[in-house]
């Protein structure tokens, strides 16, 4: 893939993540090189406690990185402030809002915070911002519904809706299909695809869905015990990165067909 | 889904609603003012001396201070129990209310253990008030102080709580060592009185209450971005410390000065915000805190109106009344809805 450097919306270089105690460092994972670019479709997959969420709050600026650099539009990610990183990374997290008596409107609205004035008045170019967010979700129809009268299909739907609203080059979402059966596995996944290619936003999600991410990513991190490897998804396959995913004692990977079968 | 039109209906019959309570809670009382006296009293063709001293010198700072307390209390639980994500949060929960008892028990009854110190000098109203928001200051500092090092809100809700207790066990020891007459002047305290105030104290009063609603009109935005949590809303861009902070010295301000002047006045900081978002199903503070402020003056303006028992010669306390209404008022939510959604 040949790309221009102006097109890398995220990248790392070297990045050692993990946790710093008092006494010592837990080194999680050491040496990561991934490039994100624009309008990407990235799904970030890898077993439990391999350091998928440890490198989500790398990336997210929720812990800092052992090593290495972080660029976010050419910038050091150290060097953003509160509100620029606002309006250039937006996020769909695993917790619960708190108040689930916003409207749907009045969620996605908060979207627009970073853009504001003090009290948070919305102007005409933030209300049509949330319209939009709405009509790209396909939520249009219930955005006066409450929060706690959804589903979960639904609210999730609504949670990537205001992080549309935010207007951001890059959307991260930590496990955006976990709860959802698996039809709304598959229809969460193919609107982020959707998104991704109509808005050329670059979206980044963790997940355990890894069939349904080799099917429909532009590109694939997989994070295995010793290293990441982030390439397309039918490069990895090739590689047999997959292979080495999973401990191999119960379920196996059939390159053929893309996906995990159980061994008999 | 009610639109801006319903809202501003709902705020003009709010408004019209305190205004008449305000004048309601003035003509009101053990001596009875026909209206028409009242009206030359405000117009200043009364010819009526004592009936225009009750009204000036004790009515009107009345029904002021019932405005005040009612609105500042309504305004800092809101903001307690958004920023605690608790809807049971309230002005006491920092301990604000039992620093403010501490300080005042100090000054009442800590001659006994204090020794000569204190002890004889008069116990005047501004020791009191001093003791009281010195005390108030110094539990809000040392929760602060904590709090800097704790990322957790649940966390600070539970070390205001603990202060709290440390207050009251404190107060217990100076209370079982204390004369009679100084508990009995330690609990009439505990009563809490609206009636006591001063025009300057009223002033006084105002003026910190007035920073107190300036800074919790500035935390709006914030206080609607913590709706969706903190990870959130650090995501949106908020200084998480900064506005906890603002939001912690708002309440402090608030409840802290009310509190030293009135005596801890119960229920009102917890209840307010769980009836007005009965009327305004909504969780934007654009909307609940002008609407709290307007529904905390009007409830806290009734309650005295019916604490003076209208033409007896008796006064409940007026921690009575805000407790018989405001405990059902919390069961029959809990009860009713189940869940206090905020």
């Amino acid at each position: 893939m040949t790309s221009k450097p102006e097109h890398i919306i995220l990248s790392t270089n070297n990045l050692d993540i993990g946790y710093t105690t008092r006494k010592s460092k837990n080194m999680v994972a050491s040496n990561i090189n991934i490039e994100l670019h624009r309008g990407e479709l990235v799904g970030l997959v890898g077993a439990n406690g391999i350091g998928k969420s440890t490198l989500l709050r790398t990336l997210t600026t929720l812990q800092n990185p052992l090593g290495g650099t972080i660029l976010l539009n050419n910038k050091k990610l150290a060097n953003y402030t509160s509100l620029e990183l606002a309006k250039s990374m937006s996020l769909v997290l695993t917790e619960q809002i708190i108040s689930k008596n916003l409207s749907v409107f009045e969620l996605i609205a908060l979207g627009r915070q970073p853009y504001t004035n003090w009290i948070g008045n919305m102007e005409n170019e933030d209300v049509s911002m949330v319209n939009q967010a709405l009509k790209l979700t396909n939520i249009y129809d219930i955005k006066h519904k409450r929060c706690f009268e959804l589903s979960d299909g639904q609210l999730q739907k609504v949670m990537i809706a205001r992080a549309l609203a935010q207007d951001t080059d890059l959307i991260i979402l930590d496990e955006p299909t976990t709860h959802l059966d698996m039809y709304h596995k598959a229809y969460i996944l193919k609107l982020l695809q959707k998104l991704a290619k109509e808005t050329n936003k670059t979206i980044l999600f963790s997940s355990h869905e890894i069939d349904l991410a080799i099917q429909l990513c532009d590109k694939m991190i997989v994070m295995v015990k010793d290293r990441v490897e982030a390439d397309e998804p039918c490069n990895l396959i090739t590689k047999g990165v997959f292979q080495s995913l999973f401990p191999k004692d119960l379920i196996d990977f059939d390159a053929n067909t893309g996906s995990f079968r159980v061994k008999k | 889904m009610p639109n801006k039109s319903t809202y501003k209906l709902a705020f003009t019959v709010l408004i019209a609603l305190l205004l008449f309570c305000f004048f309601a809670n003035i003509s009101l009382g053990s001596v009875s003012i026909p209206n028409s006296e009242l009206l030359k009293i405000f117009m200043g063709t009364s010819q009526n001396n004592s009936f225009y001293q009750i009204v000036f010198d004790y009515r009107l700072p009345k029904a002021f201070t019932a405005a005040i307390v009612g609105s500042g209390l309504g305004v800092s639980g809101l903001m307690m129990q958004t920023l605690f994500r608790n809807p049971l949060a309230g002005p006491f929960v920092l301990g604000i209310t039992s620093g403010a008892s501490l300080g005042v028990a100090l000054i009442i009854m800590g001659s006994a253990i204090f020794g000569g110190v204190l002890a004889g000098s008069l116990v005047s109203k501004w020791s009191i008030v001093i003791a009281a928001s010195l005390g108030s200051f110094l539990v809000l500092l040392s929760v602060l102080v904590v709090s800097s090092r704790v990322r957790d809100t649940m966390a600070i809700l539970i070390i205001g709580l603990m202060f709290g207790s440390i207050t009251t066990a404190i107060v217990s020891v100076l209370s079982y060592f204390s004369s009679a007459e100084e508990l009995q002047q330690y609990i009439f305290w505990g009563f809490g009185s609206l009636g006591n105030l001063s025009w300057e104290e009223v002033f006084i009063l105002f003026i910190i209450y007035f920073l107190g609603i300036l800074l919790s009109l500035t935390s709006i935005k914030a206080l609607n971005t913590l709706l969706l949590g903190e990870n959130y809303a650090r995501s949106l861009g908020l200084h998480i410390k900064r506005s906890r902070l603002t939001i912690i010295i708002a309440t402090s301000l608030l409840a802290g000065t009310i509190t030293a002047f009135t005596g801890p006045i119960a229920f009102i900081g917890l209840a307010i915000p769980h009836m007005t978002r009965q009327i305004f199903n909504t969780s934007n503070h654009k909307l609940l805190l002008p609407a709290v402020f307007i529904f905390g003056a009007i409830v806290m303006l009734i309650c005295d109106s019916v604490a003076q028992l209208p033409t007896s010669d008796y006064t409940l306390p007026i921690n009575v009344i805000t407790s018989l209404i405001g405990a059902p008022v919390v069961i029959w939510l809990l009860v009713r809805k189940r869940k206090m959604v905020f």
